[in-house]
C-alpha cells in the first residue's frame, strides 16, 4: 500500500484542528472528572512520572552495569526482566523484557510494526519517529536505510536483525561498550548511552563526544 | 483485521525524521490524553487488546490522518461510549449530563505508582506443553480475522524458525473481543529477509515476530 498524499498527516496539523482535538480532550477529562471515575491529581501525577522519572536514563544505567560487571552482563542477557528490576526499574509496559546483544557481526534493531510497543521502565515513552508511519514501514524491509535516516552506515559485513515486539515482549538492544573507554566508572559511562543505541538505530557516543 | 495500523513493509516515501532533543509530549492535550487513558483503565475494566482493537479498528484515511494521541483519544473514546460511561450528547456539551455508572475502581493519587509498577503481565501457567521447539521450522497461517490479532501481514504465510520459546502468553486475538485470555504458547520466529522481501533483499538481514502458536504450523 503506498499512500502519496501523506505529508500532511500525522505531524502538520492546522491550528484550527488542534483547538478542535484541544477542546475535545478537555471534554473528555472533565466529563470523567465530573462523573468521578478520574481524579486530576493522578492525572498529574502520571504525567510527572513519565516526565521526569521514567526515561532513557534508566536503560542507560542497565546498560553501563552491563558493561562494567561481566556476571549482570550474564543475569541481564540471560532473563532481562530479574536483571533490570535489580536497578529498580520494572512495571508496565516492561512486564516481560528480553535484552539483546550488538557484536561487530551483529547489529540489532527494535520496531513495533502493528501500533508503537515499546520497554517503557527503561526508555520512557517512545519517540515520534518510532511510533511514525516511515519508522514502522521501513525497519522490517530496509533497516539499513533506517539507519542512514539516522545518518550512520553499518559496516558491510554487519548483519541485522529486527525484532517487531507484536507480543508483550519488550526488547532493550544492549549497545557495544566504545573502545576508549578502559577504566571508566559506571556512572561515567551512563553518559555515553544514548536512547537511540538501545532501541538500535544509533549508537553510543564516542569518548570525545562527553569529554 | 485488515488496518492501515499493520504497516511492516508498506511502501513509504518519507525517511524516518528523528527530531533532536525530543520532548516527551509536544502540547498540552497530548499529556492529559495520555494520563486519562491511562487512569481510565481501572474503572473501565478493559483489557490492552481491547484498547489496541479501538485504537486500530477505523478506516485507513482516519487512522492516518490523525496523529498518535488523537488516536489515543478516538479509542478511548469509544471505548467508554461502548461501555456507557459517557454518552454522545456529553462529549457535545463538553460536560456531564447523566448519572455516572457504578464503577469498580478509581486511580487515586496514593495508587498511580503501585498501578504502574504491577504493569499487567501476560504470562499464564501453561496447561499442556509447547507445541514447537528451538529450531523448529514453521509456517505462519494466512489469517484474516475482521477481528484483532498481533500477526502482521508481512509475516503471514511464510516459513520461519523457532528461536525462542517465551513461555504461555494471554492470546490478544481472544483478550480483545472479550473471549477471554485463552493463553497459548509464545515464540519468537525469526524469517530470512529474503523469504518476507524476495531475493534482491540484503543477505544478511533476519526480522523476528513474537507469535502466539495458533498463528503457527509445522513445516
Amino acid at each position: 500500500m503506498t499512500n502519496p498524499d501523506h505529508d500532511h498527516h500525522h505531524h502538520d496539523h492546522d491550528h484550527s484542528e488542534l483547538s478542535e482535538t484541544e477542546l475535545r480532550v478537555r471534554a473528555l477529562e472533565t466529563i470523567l472528572t465530573e462523573k468521578g471515575y478520574v481524579d486530576p491529581a493522578a492525572l498529574d501525577l502520571l504525567i510527572e512520572t513519565y516526565e521526569t522519572k521514567v526515561g532513557p536514563r534508566n536503560g542507560a544505567r542497565v546498560v553501563a552495569r552491563a558493561w562494567t560487571d561481566p556476571a549482570y552482563r550474564a543475569r541481564l542477557l540471560k532473563d532481562a526482566t530479574p536483571a533490570i528490576a535489580e536497578l529498580g526499574y520494572a512495571g508496565r509496559q516492561g512486564e516481560h523484557i528480553v535484552a539483546i546483544e550488538n557484536t561487530r557481526a551483529l547489529h540489532n534493531m527494535v520496531v513495533c510494526t502493528l501500533c508503537s510497543c515499546y520497554p517503557w521502565p527503561v526508555l520512557g515513552l517512545p519517540p515520534v519517529w518510532y511510533k511514525s508511519a516511515p519508522y514502522r514501514s521501513k525497519a522490517v524491509k530496509d533497516p539499513r536505510g533506517v539507519l542512514q535516516d539516522f545518518g550512520f552506515q553499518l559496516p558491510e559485513g554487519t548483519k541485522i536483525r529486527v525484532w517487531d515486539s507484536t507480543a508483550e515482549i519488550r526488547y532493550l538492544v544492549l549497545p557495544m561498550r566504545p573502545s576508549g573507554t578502559e577504566g571508566w566508572s559506571e556512572e561515567r559511562l551512563t553518559e555515553l548511552v544514548t536512547r537511540d543505541s538501545m532501541i538500535g538505530t544509533g549508537l553510543p557516543k564516542q569518548p570525545h563526544e562527553v569529554a | 483485521m485488515e488496518g492501515a495500523h499493520d504497516m511492516g513493509g508498506v511502501a513509504w516515501s518519507d525517511p524516518v525524521r528523528p527530531e533532536p532533543n525530543e520532548p516527551v509530549f509536544h502540547a498540552e492535550w497530548e499529556r492529559r490524553a495520555f494520563a486519562i487513558t491511562l487512569a481510565m483503565g481501572m474503572p473501565g475494566g478493559w483489557n490492552i487488546d481491547m484498547s489496541r482493537f479501538a485504537r486500530e479498528d477505523r478506516p485507513p484515511e482516519d487512522y492516518l490522518a490523525k496523529s498518535y494521541y488523537q488516536i489515543w483519544l478516538a479509542g478511548l473514546e469509544r471505548l467508554a461510549l461502548e461501555r456507557g460511561l459517557i454518552a454522545p450528547d456529553e462529549i457535545e456539551a463538553g460536560k456531564q449530563l447523566h448519572p455516572a455508572k457504578p464503577v469498580a475502581k478509581t486511580l487515586s493519587p496514593d495508587g498511580v505508582a503501585a498501578m504502574l509498577h504491577r504493569g499487567g503481565p501476560t504470562e499464564r501457567d501453561p496447561t499442556r506443553p509447547a507445541r514447537f521447539a528451538v529450531g523448529d521450522r514453521v509456517r505462519t497461517k494466512l489469517i484474516d480475522p475482521p477481528t484483532h490479532t498481533r500477526l502482521p501481514r508481512y509475516v503471514r504465510g511464510h516459513a520461519g524458525i523457532v528461536e525462542r520459546v517465551l513461555g504461555c502468553h494471554v492470546f490478544p486475538d481472544s483478550n480483545a473481543t472479550g473471549a477471554g485470555e485463552n493463553p497459548q504458547w509464545l515464540y519468537t520466529v525469526t524469517f530470512d529477509g529474503r523469504e518476507l522481501w524476495g531475493e534482491a533483499t540484503d543477505s544478511g538481514l533476519k526480522v523476528s515476530v513474537d507469535a502466539w502458536e495458533p498463528y503457527l504450523e509445522r513445516l
